[in-house]
């Protein structure tokens, strides 16, 4: 062992003494020598046989990334996903609520029927089923809607556009165009959007991307925000505008995000991750025309399903201890009583209460059950156990003490609070740094608290 | 062509040829690498082989991590990995370095650089210093529908015979030439094949300082396969390859690679 | 005559002179095929200026202001 390391050592210190012969531009000349065979190579095998009369990719460029055009298209392909998001779910996601709730009664029937004593017929019926009824009702719909066209644009070769036109906004902040990118990604599931960081060459950037990821909605939260907007904020104007103001609210929500993000990556370049903005290169392809068939099965198959089957793993669990906290009895108040009571103090400072903060906690391991989680403590809570209009839920928030401060306060906590248990597992993996674990955690939620707070203040001042 | 998932679950019969590597997702008999620049289709003819689903779209760097599946040619087991796409591989990026530590130290038996035919240039550049590592280099110009509405032709057989590599025309997406890249993977994988890489020559300096480490490199390891890019790298400073040289990495090299399981 | 590489006009070719960079950016340059009398063409800005597309070697490379500066080229 020691002789080898010998050798092994007269060879470095051989290589010390070469490398001072051949100075420092060794890499320039390696890539000069080798792109200049790869050009002999090429001049033998590839032949320009003529050039096409128009140039379609220059032509899209010139419009996509326009001066005056650039930035309003990406408003409008925004604004345009989230409409046929929010028009084309209402209508299934109401149909599957309906025959959710139908079943449910039939299977209540049905298993009293059968003799099944009440508690375990309410614990896997109003516990179990609700939940995962809830979530697939709320969440597959728009889902299917909105994968498809986001894969659609990733396909046909928008994403390096929109970072090609970012970036200068990017780099004002010491961060890389290139975290447009995994932004993108981030709207699908910030843990993917964590990972695909890797793609920025510096340390320091890199880092700002992955600590700002969750201020991009992951399809766990879309839901949420989608249904408070329909349901609550929506409702409360004229029906035949009710699309178009779901709609700007959740565009506004998005855009919130995508503005927080660029002020913490200010924020971290200029306080704990100082430093130069490095460089920023990046290819753009050229535009392809997409495979319907594969969007379809890649976005619908391997996303939707997945995301709902991840939603419904965590949901069944979270609705059985909902109806658990519901049903246990301790004194004489059950145990989500006074969980409850206990939290809507903090819930009222923050904008919402109690409830909302439960829901929060039980959510912890998945986003996706927020709302479900929400609606199915609201419903333990009246003697209301059976719900068959999506209408009905703004009756029920009313019922509940609701304003139209808890649905925005709801909505801003949704989007700024703390990565879900995956995200944050995957952080860890990739900064291997348990310093940067925590912080990607604290710094989302003292932001949450302190703009919910600042909203619930500001209107019981307007009030 | 034939997809073989049920390899991942563990198909038990031994290899016609050569002792089967066992690792825990599948038995199989030859490993192959899928190389090349960002976005040139690399998971898509991963996911044709192997019938999976990595993430595809148009842009570059979806890929940051390695994936692994398997599928069966010729009644050969083949377990295919896909890599990140890189310009080089000679600079320091997180998700480059899994895809040169992969080709160097995984040392595959086959490693299919995937092309972009559109700008083939570019690609040739990472192709060469590919062929400094292994001689076993499938080279697959994709995208070659893409190059032909662009009025651009490839003359597989005088790249071929530039390069001393195998050269196979490909639209990945379409699944056209796949069958022709199968055959060549398995000729190369199998040893029917032997490529001949003509690498390309550095300037009179350079070659020289690599002729004076070629012999020591392979005094200290007998096997070494790519000595020349050994030297090269440690030229240039590269601190992971000093590294890989003290602690006797490379010197794994020089053991009997059919006895032994791939470690990356 | 020679500029720098941000100097140049959409629709302009210029050719790879010099690079006044040093580190990392240098080396991702090279490999991007940036050397020494490589042809280089503005495409366009972002809308807001910066960075800049080029074409290099049939390729479309984006680059901010900042490094293209240090690109010395010939036209
Ligand atoms: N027209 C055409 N498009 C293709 C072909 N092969 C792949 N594509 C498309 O090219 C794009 C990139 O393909 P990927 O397989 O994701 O490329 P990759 O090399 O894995 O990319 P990275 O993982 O980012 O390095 C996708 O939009 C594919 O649909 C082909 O043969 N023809
Ligand atoms: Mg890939």
């Amino acid at each position: 062992m020691n002789e080898s390391s010998n050798v092994a050592d007269k060879l470095l210190n051989d290589v010390r003494l070469l490398r001072q012969k051949l100075g420092s531009d060794l890499h320039d000349r390696l890539a000069g020598a080798l792109y200049h065979r790869a050009a002999q190579v090429s001049a033998v095998g590839v032949h320009v046989t003529g050039r096409p009369a128009v140039d379609w990719d220059l032509g899209a460029d010139k419009i996509l990334t326009s001066r005056w055009l650039g930035f309003p298209i990406m408003i409008f392909a925004l604004m345009a996903i989230l409409w046929l998001t929010i028009q084309g779910a209402n209508v299934p996601s109401g149909l599957l609520a309906d025959f959710f709730f139908w079943l449910e009664g039939h299977l209540e029937t049905g298993m009293k029927a059968i003799g099944s004593p009440w508690w375990l017929t309410g614990f896997l019926v109003n516990g179990v089923y609700r939940g995962l009824a809830w979530v697939i009702s709320v969440m597959l719909p728009p889902m299917a809607i909105f994968f498809p066209i986001f894969t659609f644009l990733e396909d046909i070769g928008y994403l390096p556009r929109v970072s090609f036109n970012l970036d200068r906004l990017f780099r004002w902040c010491g961060a890389n165009g290139k975290q447009s990118l995994t932004m993108g990604m981030g709207f699908g599931c910030n843990a993917a959007g964590v990972t695909s960081c890797r793609i920025i060459d510096s340390p320091r950037e890199r880092l700002i991307a992955i600590l700002t990821n969750n201020f991009m909605l992951c399809n766990g939260r879309w839901p949420t925000i989608i249904l408070l907007a329909t349901v609550f904020v929506a409702a409360s104007f004229n029906p035949a505008w009710s699309g178009i103001v779901a709609t700007a609210t959740v565009v506004a929500v998005t855009l919130i995000g995508v503005a927080v993000t660029f002020a913490m990556s200010k924020f971290l370049s200029s306080t704990v991750l100082k430093g130069e903005p490095s460089h920023f290169f990046l290819e753009l392809p050229p535009y392809r025309k997409p495979n319907l068939l594969r969007i379809f099965h890649r976005s619908l198959i391997d996303r939707t399903i997945y995301v709902l089957g991840r939603a419904c793993v965590t949901a069944a669990p979270a609705g059985a201890v909902i109806w658990l906290l519901g049903n246990i009895n301790a004194g004489d108040q059950s145990l989500m009583a006074y969980a409850i009571s206990w939290l809507n103090p903090i819930g009222q400072f923050l904008g919402m209460d109690g409830v909302i903060l439960l829901a929060y906690i039980v959510a912890i391991p998945a986003n996706e059950i927020i709302v479900p989680t929400m609606i199915m403590a609201y419903m333990a809570g009246t003697r209301m156990t059976e719900l068959d209009d999506m209408g009905e839920l703004a009756t029920l928030f009313h019922n509940n003490g609701w304003t139209f401060t808890t649905a925005i306060c709801m909505m801003l906590f949704s989007l700024l609070h703390y990565p879900c248990a995956t995200t944050t597992w995957t952080i860890y993996r990739e900064t291997g740094s348990v310093k940067w674990t925590i912080w990607s955690n604290l710094m989302p939620l003292i932001l949450a608290v302190v703009v919910c707070a600042s909203v619930a203040q500001l209107s019981r001042w307007l009030n | 062509m034939g997809n073989c998932n049920s390899c991942s679950t563990g198909c038990s019969d031994t290899a016609p040829n050569r002792t089967a590597l066992v690792q825990i997702g599948g038995v199989y008999d030859y490993v192959v690498a899928l190389a090349g620049n960002p976005n040139t289709g690399k998971s898509t003819v991963f996911n044709y082989l192997t019938g999976l689903h990595q993430h595809t779209g148009n842009w570059p760097g979806k890929t940051v991590a390695r994936a692994e599946g398997f599928f069966t040619q010729a009644d050969t087991r083949y377990k295919l990995i896909d890599l990140p796409g890189t310009y080089s591989l000679m600079t320091r990026s997180v998700d480059e370095e899994i895809a040169r530590d992969f080709i160097l130290f995984g040392r595959p038996d086959c490693t299919v650089v995937v092309c972009d035919a559109t700008v083939l240039e570019r690609s040739l550049h990472l192709v060469l210093q590919i062929m400094e590592i292994t001689n076993r280099v499938v080279v697959c110009a994709n995208l070659i529908d893409e190059a032909n509405r662009k009025m651009i032709a490839l003359e597989a057989r005088a790249l071929e015979a530039e390069l001393g590599v195998p050269v196979v025309p490909t639209s990945a997406r379409r699944g056209h030439g796949m069958d022709h890249l199968l055959q060549h993977i398995h000729e190369v994988a199998t040893g029917a094949a032997l490529p001949q890489p003509r690498r390309a020559r550095l300037d009179d300096e350079i070659e020289s300082a690599i002729g004076l480490l070629v012999p020591q490199l392979l005094q200290m390891i007998p096997n070494l396969p790519c000595p020349r890019w050994v030297a090269m790298r440690l030229l240039a400073g590269d601190e992971r390859m000093e590294q890989a040289l003290r602690s006797g990495e490379l010197a794994e090299f020089s053991k009997d690679p059919a006895q032994e399981l791939v470690l990356v | 005559m020679t500029l720098r590489l941000s100097e140049l006009h959409p629709g302009q070719t210029g050719h790879v002179l010099r690079l006044d960079t040093e580190g990392s950016l240098r080396q991702r340059l090279l490999d991007l095929g940036l050397v020494p009398g490589t042809a280089i063409e503005q495409i366009m800005h972002s809308p807001i200026g910066d960075p800049i597309c080029y074409r290099v070697r049939g390729a479309m490379i984006a680059l901010r202001q900042q490094d293209a500066r240090n690109i010395q080229i010939t036209i």
